[in-house]
């Protein structure tokens, strides 16, 4: 087993994509995801990689880019944050319409305006529809290994879908933490050589990428999108298996604490996970009957496994760090319906959060369980602001 | 390569029958022309448009070569990403045909949505040549004005009332600002002149680093003239100096073509009203009303026509 070392979670994305060593990398720096790049960077400067290394001139370029070299038949891998995410917006769907297996770190950061350069959700959220698979990293150790996996999960012939992993900007892709990286070779071969799929460089078979496709087609082609993503939920699972085989590492599509006899659960999404697990520990000591939920995969959304964890609880308080304003947070409703059919749900409310990188409070998520237990919570709340 | 029409029929064609474009549409004579300047193997991209809607409407296609269309603002950064993953796979040896990259794209994608792209791309040093099919409006949602539309022109964005003729505003001068770039190559074309477009093409194929190919694609459409006229158009825009034809070959002007001749003296430079007077956009420009309009697009050509002279005499 490798020695630890002790990075932030940019670093642990660009020391997994060095020991990826992609075709592409094309990319554009925008805080919290910069030191990514920065990073990749230096490696590619010091030929530690063969990677083929662009600095575009806008997200809107990097992910165009990375679509013309994942077409091209390439390994391609990127990152970005925020308004980046933002401005990819349009081409996120191109890439998944393709069926083009391009990796992309997240560092989730709140969207202008106000502009802010801290942690919450709303850019990540916002690309929940562009058919790329979501996963959620809570600290350093997952942003590694989360980079790692979500190359096996894109180019798995059963998904090969883009996949973004995504990690609280600053909380996570800032903080210093111990991480166990795995050997260089065993990262080659887990990995493997990359296979592409009628590439453009095949100049003897040529390909037609991007047709335009009428009322006759668009809605097949769509359908198949789905049917990759609804397999992306089997081919997930067994990537996290394979990992723990690797490295001794368990990870799920949500993660229960404490779950099997609580009453009272709060379900997270990130690095609010861990204080969660904190809080649960504190209110334990006092025999109260809590736990905590932690999701990792949005999407595909896994409506069972989450029905399974939460079914026969009492109440239930999903935290969402982002907001559809004028609704609720994106979680609930998704949580909600994964329960409606369950013959025991629970009471379930909304906890809107963190937003801009408010800090979470272990007292805060403490009072959220007291709310659950006492029935006080409304349908949706406002967690730490001055209303 | 010979540039003789017998030796350019014998070439499998890269873009084939069957697309929907117009009748007297430019764009498919000019594809043509670009395409049989190069011997080597072509990958494309092509920014959204006429072109691109009416080359791939699924499940057909009429692409021989490979062919990407992403956006319609992207086709440059496009063709870079190809461009880039065919420079990683060579240097790891899984690729070894010698491969040139070109990109197609109209006056909205190139002067207006998709400048900035294009200028990152040309600033990055890709090798790829970029070929602006300029129609000098958005034909394709059904003539909107772009930053390429000539002052006075009839759009349904810039719609001639009773109060303007018409586009308040001259052209941006694109392939001005393209040269800026001092990048390896740039020109300007029009397919009336095949033997011209086609040098150019070959060209910026073969220059070591970015080119850009700025062609005149008169739209029957779009101009309001007959679809039997676009040739015809090409050669006018060109005899009139509205579009001159010439080159930036690694730092050094040269006129070519009907261009060079008129700057040479030996051909008639013709007066932009012979230009204004066969295209519907600008009928409104012969009443009495809007003559002063005309009068300023002539005094605008042949201010860039002089500058262009001199540039072209260091």
């Amino acid at each position: 087993m490798a020695e630890h070392l002790v990075f932030n979670g940019d670093q642990a994305i660009a020391y997994s994509w060095k020991q990826v060593n992609p075709d592409v990398v094309a990319s554009y720096p925008i805080t919290p995801q910069t030191i990514i790049v920065e990073n990749f960077a230096e490696y590619a400067a010091n030929g530690e990689v063969e990677t083929e290394y662009v600095c575009a001139e806008s997200e809107h370029s990097a992910m165009s880019l990375c679509i013309g070299a994942a077409a091209a038949g390439g390994r391609v891998a990127t990152a970005t944050a925020s308004a980046g995410l933002a401005f990819m917006w349009e081409v996120l769907w191109i890439a998944s319409s393709m069926r083009l297996p391009i990796v992309m770190s997240v560092a989730n950061r709140a969207l202008s305006g106000p502009i802010n350069i801290h942690c919450d959700h709303s850019d990540a959220m916002g690309a929940r529809d562009t058919g790329w698979v979501q996963i959620y990293g809570e600290n350093v150790q997952e942003a590694y290994d989360d980079s790692l996996m979500s190359f096996r999960i894109a180019e798995n012939m059963k998904v090969r879908l883009p996949v973004m992993n995504c990690i609280d900007g600053f909380i996570v892709t800032h903080a210093l933490e111990k991480f166990i990286p795995i050997d260089d070779a065993v990262v080659k071969r887990y990995i493997g050589e990359f296979k592409p799929i009628r590439p453009l460089l095949d100049i003897k078979n040529a390909t037609t990428y991007g047709p335009f496709t009428g009322n006759d087609y668009y809605f097949e082609h769509k359908f198949q999108i789905s049917e990759a993503m609804k397999s992306a939920m089997g081919v997930v699972k067994d990537t996290f298996k394979e990992f723990e085989d690797l490295t001794g590492r368990k990870y799920d599509v949500v993660e229960g604490y404490m779950l099997d006899d609580a009453d009272y659960v709060i379900m997270a999404i990130g690095s609010t996970a861990g204080t969660l697990r904190y809080v649960v520990d504190q209110l334990r000591a006092q025999g109260k009957k809590v736990g905590s939920l932690k999701l990792r995969l949005f999407r595909p959304f896994p409506f069972a496994d989450i029905a399974k964890a939460l079914e026969g609880k009492k109440a239930v308080a999903v935290m969402d760090r982002a907001m559809s304003t004028g609704s609720s947070g994106p979680l609930y409703p998704e949580v909600c319906a994964a329960l409606y059919n369950s013959k025991d749900r629970p009471r379930i409310c909304n906890y809107i959060y963190g937003l801009g990188g408010r800090d979470v409070k272990p007292d805060e998520l403490a009072e959220v369980f007291d709310h659950l237990a006492k029935g006080t919570c409304k349908d949706i709340n406002f967690m730490g602001v001055r209303q | 390569m010979s540039l003789s029409l017998k030796e350019l029929s014998k070439i499998e064609p890269r873009y084939t029958e069957g697309h929907r474009l117009c009748a007297g549409c430019a764009e498919p004579i000019i594809a043509r022309q670009v395409l049989m300047a190069t011997d080597k193997p072509v990958i494309v991209s092509n920014a959204t448009g006429c072109f691109e809607v009416s080359s791939t409407i699924y499940p057909f296609t009429s692409w021989t070569v490979p062919w990407i269309h992403s956006a319609f603002e992207n086709a440059a950064p496009t063709i870079a990403g190809v461009e880039s993953a065919y420079i990683a796979l060579k240097r790891k040896g899984k690729i070894t045909e010698d491969i040139r990259f070109l990109s197609f794209g109209g006056d909205g994608a190139t002067y207006d949505i998709g400048f900035q792209a294009l200028s990152g791309a040309i600033e990055r040093g890709h090798h790829f040549l970029y070929v602006c099919l300029n129609n000098e409006a958005y034909m394709n949602t059904g003539i909107q004005r772009s930053g390429a539309t000539e002052r006075g022109a009839n759009t349904t964005t810039c719609p001639t009332g009773t109060c303007t003729p018409g586009k308040k505003e001259f052209s941006k001068d694109l392939t001005k600002i393209i040269i800026a770039h001092d990048l390896p190559y740039a020109a300007q074309a029009s397919p009336h002149n095949y033997r011209d477009l086609m040098e150019k093409a070959r060209k910026g194929f073969d220059a070591n680093g970015p080119a850009f190919l700025n062609v005149i694609a008169p739209c029957p459409r779009g101009w309001r003239h007959d679809s039997s006229k676009t040739i015809d158009m090409a050669k006018l825009a060109v005899e009139t100096c509205v579009w001159p034809l010439y080159e930036f070959d690694n730092g050094v002007y040269s006129m070519t073509g009907e261009s060079k001749r008129i700057a040479e003296g030996s051909k008639e430079k013709r007066p932009v009203s012979e230009w204004l007077k066969a295209q519907g956009r600008f009928s409104q420009l012969m009443k009495p009303q809007w003559a002063s309009v005309a009068e300023e697009i002539q005094q605008n050509v042949d201010k860039r026509w002089n500058a262009l002279l001199k540039l072209c005499k260091n």
